[in-house]
C-alpha cells in the first residue's frame, strides 16, 4: 500500500512529503520529496546589496536565526578583511547559544508529541518563550532577528538585559533536569527510541551528517572545536557525544547541547567588556574585492557553511548554502526501510529537519 | 536600546516564588472547598438517590395504570437517566480534561465562555459541532459511514444498564452485571473498525485495524484481572460485590478489594490499565495516534458524527471508572465509619470522578507506545500476571475460608 505522508501532516514538522510503500504496518520503501517550501533566496541574494542578504538568511532555519546571520556576516567578513570587535564577537557567541537552547527546545517539545506526549512540549515552549522575550528586548523582534550585521551586531544591550539572561539562565538549569524526568528517562519514551533508527557510524559519515545527528552516532566533530570562530576557543565547554546512534542518542546529545550551551552563556557574559559593537571601516555600500569566501558554523542543527563568490560589485556573484537539515534528511531513505510506521515519526523527529533550510 | 516588555508579559520566576500571595490562587482554593463542602451538605439533605427512585415508583403506581405500562415508563425513565448521565458526562469530561490538561501543561484552559472558568465552553462547542457540515468523502462507503458513530456509542449506552451509581443504584439489576457490561462494551470496536474500513482513507483503515487488534486484545487481562473480585465476592453481580465491600478492619480500614494484599493491587492496576488500553487513550492510544495517523479512525468525520465517537470514548471513561470504583474502591462505601452520613452515590461519583482524574493525568504525562509493543505488553506481560494473580486469589480464598 501506497501512503502520502504529507505534505500536510502534523509530523512532518513543515511541509515534506515523504512516499511510503508498506505492508501492514511494515515499511518496504520510503522516498523524501522536497521543494514545497522553496523560495530561491540564493538566487535573490544575487540581486541584493549585502546588508540585504542577512534579511534573506533568517528565513533559512526560522528556529535559529542568529547563526544563519552570523554565517553569512562571517563569509562577508572573510572577504573584506575585515573582524567584528570582542564585544560584538561575544555577543554573537550569547545569541547563537542562547538560539541553540530555543531551537533544541523546539525540537524536545515536538519530539514529545511525535512520541505521544504533548505536555513537554508546552513546558518547553515556557521557557523558549523567555528567550524570544529576551530577544525582544535586545532587537524588538522574535523569530528573524537580523541582528548580527556585517562587522559586528546591529545594537548593544539594555541595561537589564545581562540580570534578565542571567535570571533566565538560573530559572532554567533545573529545568533541564525535569524534561530528563519526564521524558528523557520515561521507560516508554525509552522503549520508543532507543534502538530506534540507528546510524552507524560509517553511515553518519558517508551520508555527510552533522551536528547532533553526527555525534549522536559518536563521532567527535563540532565546527566550534575543530574551526573555532567568534572566539570559542577561549570557552570551556564539552562536545556531547551519544553511544550508539539510535533516535534516543540524537535526542540526548541535544538535551545535554543545552547544558553546555548554559555553560558558554554564562562564560560569555561574565567576560563581556565594554566596547565597540561596529568594526571600524564598514562601509555604507559594501563592495568586496573580487574573490571566494567559504564559512561555516556550528548551527542548532548541525553545520551549516556559505560559499561567497564575489565579482567586486554590491551584491554576492553567487552563493551557495550547506544546509544541515538537507543533508540530515536524505538519510530518512536508508533508514525507514523495515520500519514500523510509528518509527517513521520517531526517526523522523530524532533528525530535527527545519523545512525552511532544506528548501531555502 | 532596549525595549520594555510591559508588565502583562510576566515570566515564571516571578509567578513562582509567590503563588500564595496571588488572589487568584486564593480565590481558587476558597471555590473548591466550597464546591466540596456544598456537595457534602447536598448530598447529605437529599440523601439515597435509590429511595427516591422507589419512591417515584410508587407514585408512578398510584395513577391506576395497568402494571405493564407502569414498567414500561419506569423502563423509559432509567434509560433517559442514564443516557442523560451519558451526555453530561460528555460535556464534563471534556471541560474537565481540558481544564486538568491546561493547568498540568501550566495553562488556564478555557476562560472565557459561560464567565466561569469558561463552564460553558462545551456546550459551545457543541452548538458549533451540531451546525457543522457533515462530509462524507466519496471515496467512503456511505452507509456504513453514517452507521459506524451508531454502531459504536449504542452498546456503550447499553453497557451503562447494571452499573451502579451508588449502592442499589443502577438502571437495571442483573446477575451476571459485569459480563454484561464487558460483552457489550466490546462490540464497539466493530463500529471503529467499521469507521476505518468506510472511511476511504488509508490512515483510517490503519487506525480502525490497530484499534480492532488492540481492543481484542485488552479485553483479555481486563477479565482476567476482574476474576479475583469475583471470587473474594463470590458474584457477578455488581450489588453483590459493592456489599461484598461494605464494613472495616479495625474498625478504620476500609474491607475494599484494593486493600486486600499483593491481589488487590494487582487487580486494581491490571484492570486501570486494561481500561486504558479499551478506552484508546494515551499512553494506549495508537487508534488515534494523532501525530502518526493525523486522526486515525475518526480522521474523515466531522460534526455530531465525530462527535459521536468522543461522546462513545468519554462514556467507556466513565464507564471505566464507575467500574474502578466498583469493583476495587469499595462501591458505595464511606472511607471512614464517621463519614457514613455523606450518601453512596456521593461516594460511588466521587471515586468515579477520582479515577477519570487519573485517566487524564495518564494522557497528558505518558508517551504513547508503538503498536508491537503495546501487543508485547498485553500478551507477554498482563495476561500470565493476570493468570498467576488469579492463582494467588484462589490461595487466599482458601486460606480465609479454611
Amino acid at each position: 500500500m501506497f501512503i502520502n505522508m504529507g505534505p500536510q501532516h502534523p509530523s512532518t514538522h513543515g511541509v515534506l512529503r515523504l512516499g511510503l510503500t508498506i505492508s501492514g504496518e511494515v515499511i518496504n520503501k520510503a522516498v523524501p520529496d522536497i521543494g514545497y517550501l522553496h523560495r530561491g533566496t540564493e538566487k535573490l541574494m544575487e540581486t541584493r546589496s549585502y546588508q540585504q542578504c542577512v534579511v534573506l538568511t533568517d528565513r533559512w532555519d526560522y528556529c535559529s536565526a542568529m547563526p544563519n546571520n552570523l554565517v553569512f556576516c562571517l563569509a562577508a567578513e572573510k572577504l573584506m578583511a575585515v573582524q567584528a570587535p570582542p564585544r560584538a564577537q561575544a555577543l554573537r557567541v550569547v545569541m547563537c547559544e542562547l538560539n541553540r537552547i530555543a531551537s533544541h527546545l523546539i525540537f524536545l517539545g515536538t519530539y514529545g508529541i511525535d512520541i505521544g506526549a504533548l505536555t513537554p512540549f508546552l513546558y518547553a515552549f515556557r521557557e523558549r518563550e523567555m528567550i524570544l522575550d529576551l530577544y525582544e528586548m535586545l532587537c524588538g523582534a522574535r523569530l528573524t532577528y537580523n541582528y548580527i550585521r556585517i562587522g559586528g551586531v546591529a545594537a548593544d544591550l539594555g541595561e537589564d538585559w545581562v540580570a534578565k539572561c542571567r535570571e533566565f539562565l538560573e530559572y532554567f538549569k533545573p529545568r533541564i533536569d525535569e524534561y530528563d524526568t519526564l521524558l528523557s528517562f520515561n521507560p516508554i519514551f525509552l522503549a520508543r527510541t532507543q534502538g530506534v533508527g540507528i546510524i552507524p557510524r560509517e553511515s553518519a559519515v558517508a551520508w555527510g551528517l552533522s551536528g547532533p545527528n553526527l555525534r549522536g552516532s559518536g563521532v567527535d566533530y563540532d565546527a566550534r572545536k575543530s574551526e573555532p570562530y567568534c572566539g570559542y576557543e577561549a570557552y570551556d565547554f564539552d562536545v556531547p557525544l551519544g553511544q550508539t546512534g539510535s533516535c534516543w542518542d540524537r535526542y540526548f546529545c541535544r538535551v545535554q547541547e543545552m547544558r553546555q550551551s548554559v555553560r558558554i552563556v554564562e562564560a560569555a557574559l561574565a567576560r563581556l567588556a565594554p566596547g565597540e559593537i561596529m568594526a571600524k571601516g564598514v562601509p555604507k555600500i559594501i563592495k568586496p574585492p573580487a574573490g571566494e569566501a567559504y564559512a561555516h558554523v556550528e548551527a542548532s542543527r548541525g553545520d551549516l557553511g556559505i560559499y561567497l563568490a564575489a565579482d567586486g560589485g554590491a551584491a554576492p556573484y553567487r552563493l551557495h548554502v550547506r544546509a544541515p537539515s538537507f543533508l540530515n534528511l536524505a538519510i530518512l531513505q536508508e533508514m525507514l526501510v523495515g520500519r514500523k510506521v510509528a518509527d517513521v515519526i520517531a526517526v523522523m523527529g530524532s533528525l530535527d529537519i527545519v523545512l525552511g533550510e532544506v528548501d531555502r | 536600546m532596549s525595549r520594555d516588555l510591559g508588565s502583562s508579559r510576566l515570566w515564571p520566576t516571578e509567578v513562582w516564588s509567590r503563588p500564595w500571595s496571588l488572589p487568584r490562587y486564593r480565590a481558587g482554593a476558597m471555590w473548591l472547598g466550597g464546591i466540596a463542602a456544598g456537595i457534602v451538605v447536598i448530598g447529605a439533605g437529599v440523601g439515597e438517590l435509590s429511595l427516591w427512585g422507589d419512591r417515584l415508583l410508587g407514585l408512578l403506581g398510584r395513577f391506576g395504570l395497568p402494571p405493564v405500562a407502569v414498567a414500561w415508563i419506569w423502563v423509559l425513565v432509567k434509560l433517559g437517566c442514564v443516557l442523560g448521565v451519558i451526555v453530561a458526562n460528555g460535556l464534563w469530561a471534556v471541560w474537565w480534561e481540558r481544564k486538568i490538561s491546561a493547568h498540568i501543561q501550566s495553562r488556564f484552559g478555557p476562560m472565557y465562555a459561560g464567565g466561569f472558568h469558561g463552564w460553558a465552553q462545551t456546550i459551545f462547542d457543541t452548538i458549533k459541532l451540531l451546525f457543522k457540515e457533515d462530509v462524507t468523502p466519496a471515496a467512503a462507503d456511505q452507509p456504513m459511514h453514517a452507521l459506524a458513530p451508531i454502531v459504536a456509542i449504542a452498546p456503550c449506552v447499553m453497557a451503562f444498564a447494571p452499573v451502579l451509581f451508588g449502592t442499589e443504584l443502577a438502571a437495571a439489576r442483573l446477575d451476571m452485571g459485569v459480563l454484561y457490561i464487558f460483552a457489550f462494551a466490546g462490540i464497539s470496536v466493530i463500529g471503529v473498525v467499521m469507521a476505518g474500513w468506510a472511511s476511504g482513507n488509508k490512515y483510517s483503515l490503519l487506525g480502525g485495524l490497530r484499534a480492532a487488534a488492540q481492543i481484542v486484545s485488552y479485553e483479555l487481562p481486563r477479565g482476567f484481572s476482574v476474576v479475583p473480585v469475583l471470587m473474594f465476592a463470590g458474584s457477578l453481580d455488581l450489588a453483590v460485590i459493592d456489599r461484598a465491600q461494605a464494613g472495616y478492619w479495625l474498625g478504620f480500614i476500609p474491607r475494599w478489594f484494593v486493600f486486600y494484599p499483593v491481589v488487590g493491587q494487582v487487580s486494581f492496576l491490571f484492570f486501570l490499565i486494561a481500561s486504558v488500553a479499551e478506552t484508546n487513550r494515551t499512553p494506549f492510544d495508537i487508534p488515534e495516534a494523532e501525530s502518526e495517523l493525523v486522526a486515525g479512525f475518526h480522521t474523515e468525520f466531522s460534526g455530531m458524527k465525530w462527535s459521536m465517537f468522543f461522546l462513545t470514548e468519554y462514556g467507556y471513561v466513565l464507564l471505566s471508572s464507575f467500574l474502578l470504583a466498583a469493583f476495587f474502591l469499595g462501591g458505595g462505601a464511606a472511607p471512614l465509619p464517621f463519614l457514613r452520613f455523606v450518601p453512596s452515590w456521593i461516594w460511588m461519583t466521587g471515586k468515579a470522578m477520582f479515577m477519570m482524574f487519573v485517566f487524564m493525568w495518564f494522557r497528558w504525562t505518558f508517551p504513547r507506545l508503538r503498536v508491537d509493543q503495546l501487543m508485547d505488553f498485553n500478551w507477554k506481560f498482563l495476561l500470565p500476571w493476570s493468570f498467576a494473580n488469579i492463582g494467588l486469589a484462589g490461595i487466599m480464598l482458601w486460606w480465609m475460608l479454611r
